[in-house]
């Protein structure tokens, strides 16, 4: 039945679904984290009771996160063995210490602080509660920092050579680690993690503003988001920019693919729409700005970038994804920066609390990490095939020896089961933002903004101390 | 490039740290998995959410031992890893599934309100049994041996499915819900754990008996494993191994009919132990049997040394550090869900 199918596909398929999957909550709760940290210390060195109140709330929607992140990157540490057997046994002498340094220096260092961080309240003191959350913060970064290392060498890999026996060992370990497209990808994704949380957070901030709801603690949500839109934002397309000149160094099939561009031009324009044909070898519809991609990619009007019909057609990646996961990424990057425009002529004309179309904009804005952070996926991956290893090892070349049925069934359980996990954590999560933040009594007295008159702050440090 | 392959074994370092790794997965995944085969069984919700709250700390952090024995065979033995996942291919998922719908359900079921918690409380049960029992099979598949073709797995994909995987999938229910009583009565106190020491004494017997089975079938099956175990001197020298296993048996038999709270647990784990030694000596030097040695499977020298390196220190400070988390949620479980929330 299921003879017809091809494995390989059938199996990217399956890893672009898990991964794709799984990278949407580390993309939040590395920004959460930290964020929680930012959060936990100013409550702590102020005393102000509604970050607090914040942290408690936001720190459930961190479990509930987090939690479906552990059990959705569970299946990856084993989905290299059960679909991708030939690549980890070429690869493993060069990667698998990386992977391994992920477990033993990020993942136990997560797991085992979230327990005091989510349950130890009462059971440890605040100093080393806010420790846990710093702890927590740190192990996501860590754990950042050799995956993408590990799979930067996938883009780039260096500091290796080829066996006699046709595996892959290492020569030099940190040639291997600091691969040269690992400093551009780090950057890229740990910010583009920062912003994914930010404008989820202004979305929940600008929704309470919105709805009149939990004002005082909204205006530090949406005002804390909007900083990291303001000044964070416009250093994500500096830092796109320059990952995008370090790939058309060492991939350009790949930029050549995001450009939509087929033929070698000099002055080569930017294709903003376009309807790219992976067999007729060109594009359908197409809007060009002249000149623009050479200047973007070479600073020189007049500069040549290479097209698609350099590479043989077997070794080109597939043009339509790339292209458009491209316009996709950057488009919604676009719209950060104008969010951060807006909030800053609002702050200055001092309605960012008050302008409600604009809190009714940070809700749509909500999903554009998220959708902002896959499509950038697909980019980089879909763009290194058909190498799985680029240049060194073909994708088709390392499957399991497993037949099309066992992946079709497993894909289309991890749908179903995804599906469903998704849902109900998706539930949750809107439940715990519907339920808010739980308030005092004392909060409801004070000023708009303005210091917390001290009695505020002596009441919930009374409270604090009758919960122990 | 260095590599400490001048004067350390490194494939059998190696070998021991993982197997240590499995270990403790075992031991730590296996009572908060085995809470879960018996959460349906309790008497009451306020039992299940004690149960519940005394391992919702831990959970992840069991979980992740698993993590470290596929990235460290993937990692150490990648020949290895790159056989067996395949060769495991449905259990192995199925495995996953299961641990995805227990693992959800810590959070979603104090989320949860009125009848959908049921739902939750029955995907932590199903799942930790989907869980378990493949982890059971993929263990008798193991020690059944494993078809290969050059450097690939070169089976069906349904070898695991057998009546002795079957069986061994089964002893391993029988013997995480061991863990998981044990460790019930040791976090919880009154009717909990009342019911809990009455649940490890029914289980204890269905332990013995599926212990006995395996021990027995396995040199039936295979006559290398017979002949290791019953030759002269080798007797002799592994008599400890079922002897230790009887004595603590019988204490536990024993300490379950008294006030006891801890050593029951910590018993289970000798019986645990002696097991996995015992699993170890059988299949001994094999990581792929019977077809593959820890030495054939190794990954480059220069690979398992840089690995090492960080792990001589990295491993006392995870032990360190989970032993200090283990220490702050010390005592009995709550029935509620964090009082400080």
């Amino acid at each position: 039945m299921f003879s017809d199918l091809d494995p390989v596909f059938l199996a990217r398929v399956q890893f672009a679904f898990t991964v794709a999957y799984h990278i949407t909550f580390p993309a939040f709760t590395i920004g959460l984290a930290s964020w929680l940290a930012v959060v936990e210390w100013r409550w702590l060195k102020t005393g102000n009771p509604l970050y607090e109140q914040i942290y408690r709330m936001w720190v459930k929607i961190f479990a509930v996160t987090f939690g479906m992140g552990v059990v959705s990157g569970v299946v990856l540490s084993y989905q290299f063995g059960t679909n991708w057997s030939v690549f980890a046994d070429k690869v493993g002498n060069v990667l698998g210490p990386l992977l391994g340094y992920e477990v033993l220096t990020a993942f136990f260092l997560e797991a085992s602080f979230l327990g005091i961080m989510l349950f130890g309240w009462n059971r440890v003191s605040r100093k080393m509660h806010f420790a846990a959350t710093v702890i927590v913060a740190a192990g996501t970064l860590i754990s950042a920092f050799w995956i993408l290392s590990a799979n930067s060498w996938m883009h780039t890999p260096a500091g290796f050579r080829e066996g006699v026996d046709g595996l892959l060992y290492p020569t030099d370990w940190i040639q291997v680690i600091f691969n040269p497209s690992f400093p551009y990808r780090l950057v890229h994704m740990v910010t583009a993690a920062y912003l994914t949380t930010a404008f989820v957070v202004g979305g929940i901030g600008g929704y309470y503003l919105w709805r009149g709801l939990y004002v005082k603690h909204a205006r530090i949500m949406l005002g804390m988001a909007m900083i990291m839109a303001i000044f964070v934002a416009p250093l994500q397309l500096l830092f796109g920019d320059l990952h995008g000149l370090n790939t058309l160094k060492h991939q350009p099939a790949k930029v050549a693919a995001m450009e939509g561009l087929w033929e070698t031009e000099k002055g080569a324009g930017l294709r903003l729409f376009a309807w790219p044909d992976q067999i007729e070898e060109r594009n359908h519809f197409e809007i060009t700005i002249p000149k623009l991609s050479s200047l973007i990619l070479t600073h020189d009007l007049d500069g040549e970038v290479k097209g698609l019909k350099s590479w043989a057609r077997i070794d080109r990646p597939p043009v339509w994804v790339v292209f458009w996961a491209f316009r996709l990424m950057v488009g919604l990057g676009m719209l950060m920066i104008a969010t951060g425009l807006m909030a800053l002529v609002l702050h200055f004309k001092k309605q960012l609390f008050t302008t409600r179309w604009f809190h009714l904009w940070c809700v749509a804005m909500t999903p554009a990490g998220f959708v902002a952070v896959v499509s950038g996926w697909f980019v980089t991956e879909v763009g290194r095939q058909p190498f799985i290893v680029f240049n060194v090892l073909r994708t088709s070349d390392t499957i399991s020896p497993v037949a099309a049925g066992p992946i079709a069934i497993s894909l289309a359980a991890f749908v179903v089961t995804y599906g469903l996990v998704f849902t109900a954590g998706a539930y949750y999560i809107l439940k715990l933002i519907g339920k808010g933040p739980e308030t005092t009594e004392e909060d409801t007295y004070g000023s708009h903004g303005v210091k917390q008159p001290p009695l505020v702050t002596d009441l919930a440090a009374g409270r604090g101390g009758n919960d122990v | 490039m260095f590599s400490f392959e001048s004067f350390l074994d490194l494939p059998l370092v190696w070998y021991s740290l993982i197997g240590t790794a499995i270990f403790l997965y075992i031991l730590l995944d296996g009572f908060d998995l085995g809470v879960g085969i018996l959460f349906p069984f309790a008497p009451s919700d306020p039992c299940r959410d004690r149960m519940m709250n005394s391992i919702a700390p831990f959970w992840d952090g069991n979980e992740t031992w698993l993590v470290l024995g596929g990235g460290g065979l993937f990692a150490a033995f990648p020949l290895a890893y790159a056989i067996l996942m395949p060769a495991f291919y449905i259990p192995i998922i199925l495995m996953l599934l299961g641990l995805i719908f227990r693992g959800v359900a810590f959070e979603f079921r104090f989320k949860a309100t009125g009848k959908s918690r049921r739902i939750w409380d029955y995907s932590f049960h199903f799942g930790s049994l989907m869980a378990t029992f493949m982890q059971g099979m993929v263990l008798g598949t193991f020690v059944n041996g494993i078809a290969v073709d050059g450097r690939n797995f070169g089976g069906g994909a349904f070898d695991w499915l057998n009546a002795f995987s079957a069986m061994t999938g089964v002893a391993l229910v029988t013997g995480y819900a061991l863990l998981g009583a044990t460790w019930t009565i040791m976090k919880t106190e009154g009717d909990t754990q009342a019911w809990a020491r009455k649940c490890a004494s029914y289980v204890l017997i269905y332990v013995a008996l599926f212990m006995g089975l395996v021990s027995l079938t396995m040199p039936l099956m295979n006559s290398d494993i017979k002949e290791l175990w019953f030759s002269l001197p080798n007797f002799y020298f592994l008599q400890p191994m079922p002897i230790l296993s009887v004595v603590f048996f019988v204490m536990l038999w024993r300490d379950l009919r008294t006030e006891r709270e801890y050593r029951p647990f910590f018993l289970t784990l000798g019986i645990f132990l002696m097991n996995y030694i015992g699993i170890g000596i059988s299949t001994w030097p094999w990581l792929v049997p019977f077809k593959l040695t820890l030495w054939d499977v190794a990954a480059a020298p220069e690979s398992q040394s840089l690995l090492l390196l960080g792990t001589v220190f990295l491993l006392p400070c995870i032990l360190a550090y989970t032993g200090y988390c283990f220490w702050v949620f010390r005592g009995k479980a709550s029935h509620e869900h964090d009082p400080a929330y």
